[in-house]
């Protein structure tokens, strides 16, 4: 089973390889590969398109004026399942393209428990053995996961509607469909602040594929030592200790 | 009832806000009676229904009954259901029922329609859709216990019975208590129509033998505006599935006007929220990877 979901995968890596480029400057390293790329930005259209239809459903009163990009509140009632299939679709794709690097470690559960000193900008470095995701990344893709799995049944019983599947499968379905949603909500929030502003020098890991080496070690030291060999983290506490850089 | 206030708005579905003009008058509260004892099932309110609302020919289905066709439609919003019960000594009872909107006074489609001014409740009790704000989203099936509302896939909207509101706010019955040659089908207030049915039903058990001959009005949403004289109050289900206690689904009461705005508004704190870290924390830049010299040589690039 997994070993026939590696081959589609690196088929189609390889495939998209072919069609797109990966170019890698000077003081750059590779680290999405275009079939990711082509992916996340697939499922972030879908996401979107899935989001400002649904808006108009959620809260007419409040998000009506939505519904004109669509066509109108019909027919965004219309197109929002759609949308939200496509989503599903190109997300599970993703999934099966980013299980292995998502497996949760401990590791991952130490930068949980750490969240509260890096948001607060206590710890500026990141602990030395995050790798190519944190904790927060794979916390917030098994998320996703687990609300497409929610989207994709309670949708399906929405999509029917109460006379196929009966009054009670639609009002509850209605209930975990936003709840999902309103996650979700809150999470893109957190995802496009990380990965713009938040987090300078991120952006361009889903435009060209390419991170600096700078970022690398800053953000993923335990990946950055992998595909480098060199340790900046532990070359900082050597030089530390030796009286090269300053205390702070 | 002979002027036009009966119209009057007195809850809008999707909308928080008070509607205009509410309690600003009285208004009776109208009533369609419907009794079942002395339907013979000719179908004529089905006729008018059509020819009133405009609806075109609705292509009939045979099941080896009087039934015209499985259930109501988008635009078939009057049917007759005919039941037949066998009694515990073996002879038929027939039942008839006309099928149409309740017009609930707590209407569970106005409680689960997310769309302002999809559907009205009138303070005369009458429950509306006005199509031109429906979405489409169906909710409305979900939320009717008596399974009314229907969907037109060429629109995408949904219709129902509008206990000819038209009609009404213009001072006269509903089309099909016109065309009711029996008597079954009578139209007024509510008081006065509960008063005639309780006599009715009254009369059913005293007089004919039928002992648990009642009224159906159900008090789990709040009464209904078209109430029925069975025969037998105790078990509505024999009518053709009418539910003996409908009820609202809980989310639609609860969800919707506590939670979903909470939520909401709980979302988009997270907005908020990386704003504020972004001016109060500020982001974290990338550093460049320290070098460590030993006696001038690079050691670590190797």
């Amino acid at each position: 089973m997994s070993s026939a979901v590696e081959r589609f995968d690196d088929k189609a890596r390889d495939a998209f390889d072919r069609i797109g480029q990966n170019e890698v400057y000077v003081g750059e390293l590779q680290r999405h590969r275009v079939y990711t790329r082509f992916l996340h930005w697939m499922v972030a259209l879908f996401f979107f398109l899935a989001l400002f239809s649904g808006f108009g459903i959620y809260l007419p009163w409040l998000f009506r004026w939505f519904t004109p990009i669509f066509g109108g509140g019909p027919l965004a009632r219309a197109l929002h399942p759609w949308f939200g299939l496509g989503f599903v679709i190109f997300f599970g794709l993703q999934a099966l393209n980013w299980i292995a690097p998502m497996t949760w470690t401990p590791a991952d559960t130490r930068w949980m428990r750490n969240l509260s000193n890096t948001v607060s900008g206590k710890e500026k470095m990141e602990p030395s053995d995050t790798g190519f995701f944190n904790g927060g990344q794979k916390a917030q893709f098994w998320e996703i996961v687990g609300g497409s799995v929610v989207y994709l049944i309670t949708g399906i019983i929405l999509w029917a509607g109460a006379r196929t599947f009966g009054r009670w499968a639609v009002a509850v379905s209605y209930i975990l469909h936003d709840i999902s949603a309103v996650i979700m909500l809150g999470g893109i929030f957190i995802h496009i602040y990380l990965s713009t502003i938040g987090e300078p020098g991120t952006f361009r890991a889903m435009i060209r594929g390419a991170v600096s080496e700078a970022w690398a070690w800053t953000f993923h030291p335990a990946w950055y030592k992998e595909v480098t060999g060199r340790d900046p983290v532990e070359a900082c506490e050597e030089a530390r200790k030796r009286g090269f850089i300053a205390r702070p | 009832m002979s002027d036009r206030k009966t119209l009057q708005v007195r809850q809008i579905s999707g909308h928080s806000g008070p509607s205009a003009g509410f309690d600003m008058q009285r208004d009776p509260e109208v009533c369609k009676l419907i009794d079942t004892t002395i339907c013979i099932g000719c179908k004529a309110c089905e006729v008018a229904c059509v020819e009133w609302n405009d609806m075109p020919f609705s292509p009939t289905t045979f099941d080896n009954t009087y039934q015209t066709m499985p259930e109501t439609r988008w635009n078939f919003w009057n049917l007759i259901k005919f039941n037949e019960h066998q009694r515990e000594d073996g002879t038929i009872q027939w039942l008839m029922r006309k099928d149409q909107c309740m017009h609930c006074a707590d209407p569970g489609c106005l409680r689960a329609c997310p769309a302002d001014g999809a559907i009205v409740q009138y303070t005369n009790g009458i429950v509306d859709f006005q199509q031109e704000n429906c979405i489409g989203c169906e909710f409305c099936v979900s939320g009717c216990p008596y399974d009314i509302p229907k969907f037109n896939p060429a629109t995408k909207k949904v219709y129902k019975c509008t206990l000819c509101s038209d009609r009404v706010g213009g001072g006269l019955e509903p089309a099909c208590i016109k065309a009711c040659p029996t008597g079954c089908l009578k139209f007024g207030t509510k008081d006065d129509m509960k008063y005639v049915a309780e006599e009715r039903a009254k009369q059913l058990r005293e007089n004919f033998g039928f002992k648990d001959a009642g009224v159906y009005d159900p008090q789990s949403i709040g009464g209904t505006h078209v109430v029925y004289v069975l025969h037998d109050a105790q078990n509505p289900e024999r009518y053709g599935g009418l539910p003996k206690n409908p009820v609202i689904p809980w989310s639609y009461t609860v969800w919707k006007w506590l939670f979903k705005p909470v939520l909401g508004t709980f979302a988009l704190f997270g907005l908020v929220g990386v704003l504020l870290h972004y001016v109060t924390v500020g982001p974290r830049l990338p550093q460049p990877e320290p070098q460590l010299k030993k006696e001038g040589s690079d050691v670590q690039r190797s």
